[in-house]
């Protein structure tokens, strides 16, 4: 019963006056956003604005300072370590490297979870493994090791063991990120497809722009610890934030300056 | 003056939280190992990657160091016309100190560093945060049953190293040096006590056995996860646990056979 309640409720993943801090550097201040159930969600911005921590954060592998993170009504620091792990088995993560456990092959690396959750019978294990790597189009590759794959394949497995519990949502960090042409249009192609296909929340960190904005329903861009700007693909584009424009075209120059601050260049080259 | 006592203070207190951390690490550890009995898989992996792969470090070790103990025993003892003893002086010296604490930093240094340098790149490349997300516990998993594995291996591999040396103080003393062959064996025999000798090595190698997987595992774990935080880490390993193992045979010799 609580379940279908849960079912209902539009919003997956609510995050709510989060602040985290690493040291003395603050990377978010005071951010709230609401991740829907079923969408594909992106968050976007530049390297080092913490969109991974974001996603560790959503993990419950980092405690914020302060806010709150809510995933499917609960809040995830709130839980108990058991309750988290129960939990996390119906949220999947593909880490930018893939995090194969590089001592497994391809089979065991997919089969890891299900040996490890359930009590299935070996045979149903290797049938659901299978399952799993043909929707990701590597079946014939089960007996390779992860140190035989290349990165994108790397990150096609990791994506087969992810969804490999059946999931709720799956949080994707930097799936794009040095990928050559035709591994890109295949995960592109794959998260869009399992999203749809297994009524799936996808959540995407990543600073490749053309990728997420051609299969995101909804996008956030941080900045400096804060929310830069919120919408459809299509109403980003349309922003008038000089910061958002500047990172969704990559100018070299604009809010965000090409030179790192520093003192006067004359003065730098000739009077010291 | 300031920033020393800053300095003094600030690593005081961070040595403090690591301590605090390695013990929380060590209980996690230990009340994992029950799972791992139940999994005599994942042991045997290890047991075969940690201990049988450290066979022949251990092995040739033994056969030299009880080759030198054979020569070196050999000229003293002779001096005092008591060259009969030698397989006394052989064997206690190997089942009492050097069996069980040169096989410690041996087993340090190949099984040790090992550990360390694999979890810390495992912890580099994500896999263990990627376990943990998929609501696997990296301790349970990963952790204790290497740690199992280097408390299991290290009084064996101590084991063999001592009875390997014994052997090659055989082949020395009485092979090339001609010492009695029966003298041999039957002082042995009778300079040696089970209790004292042999159950007390055992214990000790027990005790480097399980500070040694504490240290490695713990500082793989804990280390940055950078290729100079393992590299890092893995110095740490083999630094900490030689002094460790050094440390905590002054203890253990003082405690078993001093009246301290």
């Amino acid at each position: 019963m609580d379940n279908s309640v849960n079912n209902l409720d539009p919003e997956i993943v609510s995050i709510k006056n989060l602040s985290f801090s690493r040291g003395d550097r603050q990377i978010f201040n005071n951010i709230s956003l609401s991740i829907p159930r079923g969408k594909i969600t992106a968050i976007m911005g530049p390297s080092g604005t913490g969109k991974t921590t974001l996603l560790k954060l959503i993990g419950g592998q980092l405690q914020p300072d302060s806010g709150s993170v809510s995933v499917d009504k609960k809040n995830i620091h709130h839980l108990k370590r058991s309750d988290l792990y129960t939990l996390r088995k119906r949220m999947g993560m593909l880490f930018q490297s893939g995090a194969l456990l590089t001592d497994l092959s391809v089979f065991d690396n997919v089969a890891l979870p299900l040996r490890e959750h359930t009590t299935l019978t070996e045979s149903m294990i290797r049938s659901l493994v299978l399952i799993k790597l043909q929707a990701v189009g590597l079946r014939g590759a089960q007996s390779l090791m992860p140190n035989e794959l290349s990165g994108g394949m790397a990150r096609r497995v990791a994506l087969a063991r992810a969804i490999a519990l059946d999931p709720m949502m799956i949080m994707y960090d930097e799936p794009f990120t040095g990928q050559d042409p035709i591994s890109l249009g295949t995960l592109v192609k794959l998260i869009k497809e399992l999203n749809n296909a297994l009524g799936l929340t996808s959540i995407i960190v990543s600073h490749d722009v053309e990728e997420t904005m051609s299969i995101a329903n909804y996008i956030y861009v941080l900045s400096e610890g804060k929310i830069a700007g919120q919408g459809t693909p299509e109403q980003i584009k349309k922003l008038d934030s000089e910061w958002v424009q500047q990172f969704m075209k990559g100018d070299s120059d604009g809010p965000v300056h090409f030179h790192y601050p520093a003192s006067d260049y004359h003065k730098d080259l000739f009077e010291s | 003056m300031i920033q020393f006592l800053q300095n003094l203070g600030n690593s005081t207190l961070s040595s403090f939280a690591k301590l605090g951390r390695s013990s929380f690490f060590l209980i996690h550890t230990l009340t994992a190992i029950s799972g791992v009995i139940l999994r005599p898989r994942l042991l045997l992996k290890q047991l075969f990657s940690v201990g049988v792969l450290s066979f022949l470090i251990i092995t040739i070790s033994g056969l030299f160091v009880g080759m030198v103990l054979g020569l070196q025993g050999f000229y003293i003892l002779s001096d005092f016309g008591a060259e009969e003893t030698l397989g006394v002086m052989v064997a206690a010296s190997l089942v009492r100190e050097l069996g069980p604490v040169v096989s410690a930093l041996l087993f340090a240094g190949r099984a040790g560093s090992a550990l360390t340098a694999e979890i810390g790149l495992m912890k580099a490349t994500e896999q263990l945060s990627g376990m943990e997300m998929m609501a696997i516990d990296p301790i349970k998993r990963i952790i204790a049953p290497r740690f199992l594995a280097g408390f299991i291996s290290m009084p064996l591999l101590s084991a063999l190293f001592s009875s390997i040396g014994v052997m090659g103080g055989h082949i020395v003393g009485v092979g090339i040096l001609g010492v009695d062959d029966g003298s041999y064996w039957s002082q042995m025999q009778a300079g040696l006590d089970f209790q004292d000798d042999i159950i007390n090595g055992i214990i000790k190698s027990i005790v480097f056995g399980f500070a040694i997987s504490w240290i490695s595992l713990f500082e793989g774990y804990d280390a940055i996860p950078t290729s100079e935080g393992v590299s890092r880490a893995t110095t740490r390993t083999v630094v900490n646990s030689a002094f460790t193992i050094l440390g905590l045979d002054f203890i253990l010799t003082a405690l078993m056979f001093g009246d301290i």
